[in-house]
């Protein structure tokens, strides 16, 4: 790519909001868009308090997709109380992970964030438990094929997600944040052991600021969900910077990914917030952080990829190359998933046996 | 100067919808239009002919285009795509619908990213300064009624979408094409046989449709706002007589919330917004089967007392 598309000039350079042309917002608007960033770019504006600045009609839709955004964060709040409520007689620890853990926790990230389900981490042996009190309280099981059950409940981290009968929200109980087939096993124990009990919730926790960086990287670069992938590496950066205050926070960082066997995802995190968002990191982090560098051909190749997939799925952000660079990280997403034979078989059954949803 | 779409030649705007698309005004709303779907600018020159058009713009709200899916179906079943800045909304129709399905998909545009309003699915009309909400779910008649009264004196603001701006409760207006069915299409070319219309298109999902164009005036008013006056449910009953009904304001309120697009989604301001328009409104419910009765009875509506 010749100059990078306009969105990421303002994310790197939020002050350059106030200064754009009407022409340039309009591409920035349908970028943000697409990547699921117009209510961040909303918050961007006001933390700076540019937003007076910003003409009339691109501010309709910022200000369009900020009343979205504030309206996830209630409903966040809301369905943590009564998941909360759900799970309170059978006193497990309760994790909330990823968007709810941010707006929980009051992270600068869950500004301008919009949400599709709400994750939260229980021991393994207390999942069925917990799927049976969710499911007394209106949760149901939404993936009903034989298959897709044991699917989930062999080899995944997590259970089929579950959705309330009458709001319709969607709840993702993990009890390890990979896979159990995965290459990497990052320990539950270890990341419960050192997780924040939440203020003003003595029944709910959030991970540690480390591991909290270092679960959204495993999320963005090891299962490779890339529909979202510029927005959460967003909130990579945002959590990085957030966090980079704490004494020991960019010390104990590579350290901790060590322990947890997560140096490859933090090594890619680390160098694409850099990269793309230019979030400063500390030089002897990023040396520290080489311990996760893959081979050179790897790298290469990687960045190729990552470089396409991380922008906006929008056709002002993509070339030739970028259908194949998603196809590619979601085949390799695949393949970090389990072994080969395991996966040969799964997708034997996803294509011929499983029955089709139109 | 403004140039309108009447003021180009229909090869002309048959060529720059290929091309490089056309940038069209519908009340606040701005569009950038692009399309070689043979058929489509035909009904854009003939029921978007007084819409200004814009020759330079820097910004569009919505980025828009029709197109047919690359698939086989192409040869035998040829279909229909509507694209929101490139990707689909919805899956594709039938090719026949292609017109129908911009104004579907058009309205779609509004009513899933202008948050900024309250939106209710409901016609509103104007005359006198005040502004008459006609919120009902489809088969109520609304769009008959609605398309009856901007043929007989009322400004049309929008005959699907309300917007009530959240920050002020003005109805912010959206004059587009008139969306008929069914024996509506009849009894209002009938009754208006002046009134411009797109040609039938069969076994849509809501039926056979045609689009009636909006009245001049509406359309050069288009940015003009209004005050909600009346709100009023509408039914369309055969052989029924006109008959005007007084609402508590608390049932209008809870069934005109159950109307609406994103009420819940606005949270407080939703509910502030509606209770505006509420609190400022007389509300009643109408039966009807007869047209001229319904014109009678609206020209006879009394303006709310101001609370000033």
């Amino acid at each position: 790519m010749i100059s990078p598309p306009l969105i990421l000039r303002v994310l790197r350079q939020p002050d350059a909001l106030a200064s754009l042309s009407l022409a340039d917002w309009d591409l920035v608007v349908r970028q943000a868009r697409y990547s699921n960033l117009l209510a961040h770019l909303h918050a961007l504006l006001e933390e700076r308090g540019l937003i007076e600045q910003v003409p009339p009609q691109p501010r309709e839709h910022l200000e369009s997709s900020h009343f979205i955004a504030e309206r996830h964060i209630q409903s966040v709040q809301w369905e943590v109380i009564l998941i909360r409520k759900a799970l309170a007689k059978i006193g497990v620890p309760v994790i909330l992970l990823k968007g709810a853990a941010y707006v929980m926790a009051k992270l600068p990230s869950a500004r301008g964030r919009l949400f599709s389900d709400i994750d939260i981490m229980v021991p393994k042996d207390s999942l069925n438990e917990v799927e049976a009190a969710l499911m007394l309280h209106g949760w149901a099981a939404t993936h009903h094929d034989a298959y897709d059950q044991r699917y989930y409940r062999n080899w995944m981290h997590e259970l089929p997600p579950m959705q309330h009968i009458n709001r319709s929200t969607v709840i993702d109980v993990h009890h390890a944040i990979l896979p159990e087939t995965a290459y990497i096993h990052p320990d539950p124990e270890k990341l419960r052991a050192a997780a924040r009990t939440l203020d003003g919730f003595d029944d709910l926790k959030v991970f540690a600021p480390i591991d909290m960086v270092l679960h959204s990287a495993a999320h963005l670069f090891h299962e490779a969900e890339l529909d979202n992938g510029l927005r959460d590496l967003v909130d990579i950066a945002s959590l990085l910077r957030h966090f980079s205050n704490l004494p020991s926070f960019w010390t104990e960082l590579v350290d901790r990914a060590k322990e947890l066997e997560l140096t490859r995802p933090l090594f890619y995190a680390l160098r694409y917030c850099a990269l793309i968002l230019h979030t400063p990191i500390p030089a002897d982090t990023m040396r520290a952080a080489e311990v996760g560098r893959p081979s050179l051909p790897m790298l290469t190749l990687m960045n190729g990829l990552y470089t396409r997939a991380l922008m906006p799925i929008h056709p002002s952000c993509s070339d030739r190359l970028t259908g194949v660079a998603r196809r590619m990280l979601f085949v390799r997403a695949n393949w970090l998933r389990m072994p080969p034979l395991m996966l040969a078989r799964h997708l034997f059954h996803k294509a011929f046996l499983s029955p089709k949803d139109e | 100067m403004i140039l309108n779409v009447s003021g180009l030649a229909p090869s002309e705007l048959e060529y720059r919808l290929r091309q490089t698309g056309i940038v069209l005004q519908t009340g606040s709303f701005i569009t950038h239009l692009q399309t070689s779907i043979p058929g489509v600018a035909e009904c854009i020159s003939l029921l978007y002919a007084d819409y200004p058009l814009l020759e330079q713009t820097d910004f569009a709200d919505f980025h828009v285009s029709l197109a047919q899916p690359g698939n086989l179906r192409r040869w035998f079943r040829p279909q229909v795509l509507f694209l929101f800045d490139g990707s689909p909304p919805f899956k594709p129709l039938p090719l026949d619908q292609a017109f129908p399905m911009l104004e579907w998909g058009l309205n779609w545009c509004v009513s899933s990213q202008a948050n900024r309003y309250l939106i209710i699915h409901a016609a509103v009309i104007e005359k006198g300064r005040y502004a008459a909400i006609l919120p009902a779910p489809p088969g109520s008649g609304k769009s008959t009624l609605c398309a009856a009264l901007v043929n007989r004196g009322w400004r049309l603001l929008s005959d699907e979408l309300a917007l009530i701006r959240v920050s002020d409760g003005k109805l912010i207006p959206l004059p587009r094409p008139v969306s008929l069915k069914n024996q509506s299409i009849d009894i209002i070319q009938n009754y208006e046989p002046g009134a411009v219309f797109s040609r039938k298109v069969n076994d849509t999902m809501k039926g056979t449709v045609a689009h009636m164009k909006a009245p001049a005036d509406s359309i050069t008013r288009a940015t003009e706002t209004a005050q909600a006056g009346w709100v009023i449910f509408p039914k369309y009953q055969a052989g029924a007589s006109a008959l005007l009904e007084t609402l508590p304001r608390s049932r209008a309120f809870m069934r005109i919330a159950d109307n609406a697009f994103n009420y819940s989604l606005l949270g407080v301001r939703g509910f502030e917004a509606m209770a505006g328009v509420i609190d400022a409104s007389l509300c009643y419910d109408f039966t009807y089967s007869n047209l001229d009765d319904a014109i009678e009875t609206f020209a006879a509506l009394k303006p709310p007392i101001s609370p000033m």
